[in-house]
Formats: structure tokens, sequence, C-alpha cells
């Protein structure tokens, strides 16, 4: 009896500064990531229908814990307009999160950390490529006549589905 | 010796000291021995400079690099501190390996041995999480994007993957908390367990003791005094291997900062394409490179954890006939093949002129950004990226090559050195508004030109026609006269590297404004410093100043410039491509008005 309280009680003052720790520690689990509402990237004259991809930075609100920072990097896409439509793809790799370059000589995106290639239109080029899906496409509208509006999100690295950082 | 004996009564300190010093070596010191030695004095480095730096260190995404710069480059001593925080990794690594190699070889895993063995691979991979860790903590370029890369593998981690690598990163993406959460893994977690595993790996190794190399060549002697010296003398080497690596960077290079690199700081919205990870980590980078599509999480979780289980199983393979022999093959595949992995992986990187090119680019940068926290106005409190977001230094070539470059070229490239296939279709900017491309513009044989209105639909215009009918004829009073104007005119730009030239000429800029309304009549066309609303051709008044060109990028099509003669030129401004911030980045450094540090010796 005298044991089993002895575990108890010692064992209850131990865990509660612990546990305090470990709620803290898994805080991140219930904070939800930035927002995917529409963010005005460009305008039309910007972005000539040439079917070459353009890099653009997505300028949104963002908050990092204890700061707020308004207007501020929070990703970079490649828009790409051809005669009829225009193709919002999210710069980071979907095998690893790298940032991929896009080789105008070889008319083709490619990783600078993997080696994984992408097509014009951000299909995998090559079967042996590290990257399980191409390129995470983005939802792009046009607005107020010239405006190129794209919802913005991350998407989980490494997995064949698109899945978006919750 | 009083006191001793007091202190001993109620300490048992002799008796420890006796059993720490007079240890047996079973066949007497030998150089064989030293290795775990300098292993713990690396450790000891690691601890004593990580608590320094750590006193000069503040984990948060706007202070990290910055911090750390100060330690380095401005701290008395930083880069020694830095250096040898940094190189000592470097050379942990690599004794960490040569002790694995020597234990396997001379099969000390065995019987009764195994636990201190599998606490000596748990200490490599904890040394392993100091370094994977500690390379973020700079928050420069480098260490931000190769870390991203190994977060990002950790949501691979069956089943509870992407939420461990949510509590790891802090959040869904980097920021504040990534510091502070490393931060407390490599400076408190980490170092806390490697103690507790330490403790008990000497421990063990003293309740065992060490594996004498058979047969034996001398007699036994005690740890003390000829395994010290031996000891000692190891570690000392391997300082000054450390130090060496310190000064390395300056003897390559006399203009290089000495001890470790620091980038420039991170930016999550600029692609790094020099995104590596350090050299004993490029194994698995390259490993990653095979693994098509969802078979990554093989190549990221899979195949490591199969050999380390592999390892750790070595001693009880070990137990049967030849399982020692198999166990030192398959070890030396393996580093064989980590070595060959590597080499790969250089031997890419060498070949590649985009990672050649990044690597380029991100020196520069980390160049410019040290010049401009040096410079008096400091690193503001938005932090250091700030300082490279608002430089024409870095944002202008960058800015031109993606709006300028497809007509226009500077110093016949696009900005950033590469050639445009596109043919030129309108002016060089380089040294816009300076006297020297004045006097080329008002050149016949150069005007129509690609480099000035060559490619344009002014290359039919009446300034064109001008030039090359009326000032080719011009006489030499004439010339001296244009001359003057030439100045006149330079001067309105008010560029930061004509300044000089343009106070020491003041009389004949003087002279030459009347001339431009007088004998060489500009203003038969142009406003020139007066209101001239017949005038037909762009303004004069402030040719090339900031707000010129500001004003000349957001609008050519207003009156004031071209109206609506303008040839191609966008509106920059008005049709909202760029803002008025990037506007002023593009005019500050096509006028070449950007920080420049004073000329001194080269910094730390």
């Amino acid at each position: 009896m005298k044991k089993a309280a002895a575990v108890t009680v010692g064992g209850i003052a131990c865990l509660i500064p612990v546990g305090a720790g470990v709620g803290v520690l898994l805080d991140p689990l219930r904070r939800q990531s930035v927002s995917s509402a529409p963010v005005r990237v460009t305008t039309l004259e910007a972005l000539p229908a040439d079917g070459i991809p353009r890099k653009f930075t997505i300028i949104a609100d963002r908050s990092d814990a204890w700061n707020k920072y308004p207007s501020t990097a929070i990703g970079a896409v490649y828009l790409r307009r051809t005669s009829d439509e225009i193709q919002a793809l999210n710069m980071a790799c979907p095998h690893a999160g790298c940032f991929i370059d896009f080789l105008p000589a070889r008319e083709a995106f490619f990783c600078p950390c993997h080696n994984s290639a992408f097509a014009l239109t951000g299909a995998v080029a090559d079967p042996n490529s590290p990257s399980p899906r191409p390129m995470d496409s983005l939802p792009v509208e046009i607005r107020n006549g010239n405006e190129v509006w794209v919802v913005f999100q991350n998407f989980r690295a490494g997995t064949a589905q698109k899945i978006p950082m919750a | 010796m009083k006191i001793v004996y007091w202190l001993d009564q109620r300490t048992g300190c002799k008796k420890i000291a006796r059993d720490a010093l007079y240890e047996n070596v079973p066949g007497g010191a030998r150089w064989r021995y030293v290795w775990g030695s300098t292993l713990v004095f690396t450790l000891f480095i690691q601890f004593i400079t990580g608590l320094f730096l750590w006193m000069g260190y503040a984990p948060s995404a706007t202070s990290a690099w910055e911090s750390v710069n100060y330690i380095q480059h401005e701290m008395q001593g930083g880069w020694l501190l830095r250096g040898l925080h940094h190189f000592t990794a470097h050379a942990m690594t690599v004794l960490l390996v040569l002790h694995l190699m020597q234990v396997v070889i001379d099969g000390a895993y065995k019987a009764p041995r195994e636990i201190n063995f599998w606490f000596g691979i748990l200490l490599l991979l904890l040394v392993l999480a100091l370094s994977l860790t500690g390379y973020l903590l700079p928050w420069d370029q480098k260490g931000y994007w190769a870390t991203k890369v190994t977060t990002s593998l950790i949501s691979q981690v069956p089943l509870v993957g992407p939420q461990l690598q949510r509590i790891i990163v802090g959040g869904a993406d980097y920021g504040h908390h990534t510091l502070t959460r490393f931060f407390a893994l490599h400076a408190g977690v980490i170092p806390a367990a490697i103690v507790i595993l330490l403790v008990g790996h000497i421990y063990l190794f003293r309740r065992h003791g060490l594996t004498p190399k058979q047969p034996l060549r001398r007699r036994d002697q005690p740890f003390w005094p000829e395994q010290v010296l031996k000891d000692s003398v190891a570690c000392l080497a391997v300082l000054a291997t450390v130090l060496f690596l310190i000064i390395l960077p300056r003897l390559l290079n006399p203009d290089a900062p000495l001890g470790a690199s620091l980038g420039a700081p991170a930016d999550p919205a600029d692609s790094y394409s020099a995104a590596r990870p350090e050299w004993y980590f490029l194994f698995l980078f390259q490993f990653l490179k095979y693994f098509p599509g969802e078979a990554e999480v093989w190549g990221a979780i899979g195949v490591p954890s199969v050999v380390i289980a592999f390892i750790f199983l070595m001693p009880f393979l070990g137990q049967w006939k030849l399982g020692h022999r198999f166990n030192v093959a398959v070890l030396f595949g393996l580093l064989g093949g980590a070595v060959m992995l590597t080499y790969l992986a250089v031997a890419e990187d060498r070949a590649n002129p985009v990672y050649q090119a990044a690597v380029r680019v991100a020196e520069e940068q980390s160049r410019r950004v040290r010049a401009l926290a040096q410079a008096p106005t400091g690193i503001p409190r938005e932090g250091a990226l700030h300082l490279l977001k608002t430089d024409p230094l870095t944002q202008g070539p960058m800015l031109f090559a993606k709006h300028c470059a497809s007509c226009h070229r500077y110093d016949g490239h696009n900005g950033l050195g590469l050639q445009v296939e596109d043919p030129q279709t309108a002016a060089d900017l380089k040294g816009f508004a300076s006297r020297e491309w004045i006097a080329g513009l008002l050149d016949p044989n150069k005007i129509k030109t690609p480099h000035y209105f060559g490619g344009t639909k002014f290359e039919s215009g009446k300034m064109v026609r001008y030039v090359t009918r009326d000032v080719a004829e011009f006489s030499p009073e004439e010339r001296a006269q244009l001359q003057k104007v030439i100045m006149a005119l330079s001067a309105e730009a008010n560029l930061p590297t004509q300044q000089v030239m343009d106070a020491q000429d003041a009389a004949l800029i003087a002279e030459g404004r009347t001339l431009a309304r007088e004998e060489i009549a500009c203003t038969d066309c142009h406003q020139f410093r007066q209101l001239d609303e017949t005038a037909s051709a762009p303004d004069l008044t402030g040719y090339g100043s900031r707000q010129w060109l500001i004003d000349f990028i957001a609008d050519p099509t207003v009156e004031r410039f071209y109206g609506r003669k303008n040839d191609r030129m966008p509106a920059f401004g008005k049709q909202a491509i760029l803002t008025e911030t990037e506007i002023g980045l593009i005019a500050d450094w096509i006028r070449e008005d950007w920080y420049r540090p004073p000329q001194t010796a080269p910094a730390r």
C-alpha cells in the first residue's frame, strides 16, 4: 500500500511539470496555417502570352508566432500565360520543398536539389524523377479586367497526392 | 597536504583520481588507443565554444542571422570562437567514423561490451543530430534551404510523419519557433542526452577495460602518464587541424573572411539553387536522387533505418564464425558507398553551371550584406534581409533582367551578366545620363546603333535626324559648345559617380545650360529648366535624376516624356507592373546610386 502510494505521489509530482512542457511542445499541432485566400499577384500587362514561365513573389499578410507581418513575401509562383490560359505553379518542389528553377535553354523546370525534372506544364518530365507528383498548380482568377489573382497554398512534400498543409 | 586529506575523508576524491589515472592499459600505451580521448576532447571544445556562442546568439527569424553576423564580424575573436565550433564539428564526425571503424575491426563490440557499443552508436547519431540542428541556427540561405529539405523528409516517417514535422518545425512553416526549437534541441536536449550516454559509455568502458590489440607488445602500463601523453598529443593535433581549417579560407583567398562562412540571410521567398547539406551528409543527399516518386520514403527513412538496425545487431552477428568478418566487410562496404555517393554529389555539382552560378550569386550576396551591415546605418529592426531587399545593387539587376532586358541591355547583358537571346531593341542603360553616355547619344556614328535608338522607332525620328545631319556638320567651335551642353545635361542627373566632376566643372555647366537654350538649341523641341508648353520631346529638366527616372519608368506616355510617340515601353507604374519601391530600386541601380563600403583592410 505504502509502495503504491509512494509511486503514485512521486509519479504525479513528476508528471505535472513534464505534462505542462509537452502541452506547449505540441502547440503547433493546433495552429492554423497561412490562409488560402486569393492574392493579387500581378497584372496581365506584366505577363506576356508567350508561354514562358515567370517568377512572382506572393505578397500577403503573414503571422509568425509573436509577429504579424503585413504584406510580406510568403512564397513564390511561376505564372505562365499562353494564348488561352494562365497557369500558376507553386515554386516549391513536391519532392522535398526546394524552389524549382526554370531553365530557359531547356524550356523545362528543374529542381536544383535532387534533379526532379518537370515539363513546362508542371508535369513530371522523367519517370526516374524523385518527385512523386507534378508541380503543384494553383487556382488563378482574373479580376477587374487585368488583375491576376492566385489562391496560394503549400502542399505536403513527398506524397503522390496533393495534400494541403493545413 | 592536510587539505587533501580533509577533502578525501569527506569525498573519497583520492580514490576517484587514482581510479581515473591508474587504469590498467594492457600491453602498454599505444597510439591506436587515442581515438576515444580525442572525441571527449572535441566534445569538450564544443561545449565550451557553444556556451560562449550562446552568450551572443539570439534565436528568432529576425535576429538569428544578425546575432551570428555580429559574433562573426564584430565581436573580438568571434571568428575564432565560431570557427572552432564549426570545424570541430567536422573533425568530430571524422573522428567518430574512425572510432567506429576501430571498434568494429578490433571486435570491441563483442560480448560483454554490446551495451557499450550501442551507447556509442547512439552517441554517433546524437552528434549527427547536433550537426543537423546546428546547421540551421545561423539562419542563412544555405542552412535554411538545406534544413527545409531535411524537415520535409521527416513527414515521410510512417503514421506520425506530418505531425512530427510540425512539432519540430514549430508550426506549418519555418519561422521564429523553428529556431527556438532547433536551438533548444541543439544546446539543451541533445547535449544533455550526450552527457548521460557519455557517462554511461565511459563507465562501461572502464568496467570492461579497453580491448587490447593482440599480441601485447610490452608490459602493461597505467593510463597515467604514458597514455595520457599520447592522448594529449593527439588532441593537440586535432586542434591544430581545426585551427588550420579556420585560417584556410584566408590562405586560399586573401579577401575571404576567416573561419566558418556565413551566407546571406534566409529568404523564404527567394530560391536558393545552391542549397546543399554539410559535406558529411552529402551522401544521403545524393542517395535521395535515386528514389523516384513515392519510393522516396525508402531513400529517406527505410534504407537508413535498416543500416542503423544492422549496426545495432553487429554484436550478435559477430558471435558466429565469419560473422565478425561479415560485419567488417559490410561496414567497409557502407563507408565505401558513402564515399562514392559523396564523390558523385560533388562531381555533379562541379559539372553543373546552374549550381556554380547559384554559388557565385550566394557568395556575392553574402559579401554585399556584410558590407551593408557594416555601413553606418547598420541593420534595421526588420532584420538584415531588409538590407538586401532595399539594396539597389542587389535588387536592380534582378528587376532589370525580369522586366527590362527583353528590350534593353545593361553593358550588353541582361543585368545579371547573362546574354539575352532576343535581339536588343532598346538602349543600353549602363551609365545612363553620364557624360559618356550622352556623348554617345549625340555622336552621329553611334545614335543609330542598338546601343541607343537603333532598335526603336525613334531610329527615324527627329533626334536621330538632328544628330546625323546637323551635329555631323558641326564646326570645331560648335563641337566645343556641344561638350558643355553634354556636361550641363549630365549634371541634371546629379549622378553620385559624377559628383566631383560636376562640382569642378560648375562654370562650364552653367555655360552649357545657356548654350542648350541658345546656340545648340535643345529647347527647340525639349523643355529644359523653364516651363515650355510647346515642347514636343522628352523633358530634359532633371534628366536622369532619380525622380525623372522614376516618373519616366512609371509612365513614359505622359506629355512630359514621349506622350503618344512612346514606342513599346510599358507604363510600369501606371499599369501596376512594378511597385513604387521596385521602380525606385531600378532607378537607383541605373544611376549607380548604392552604398559603397569604404576601402579598408579585408574584414574578418
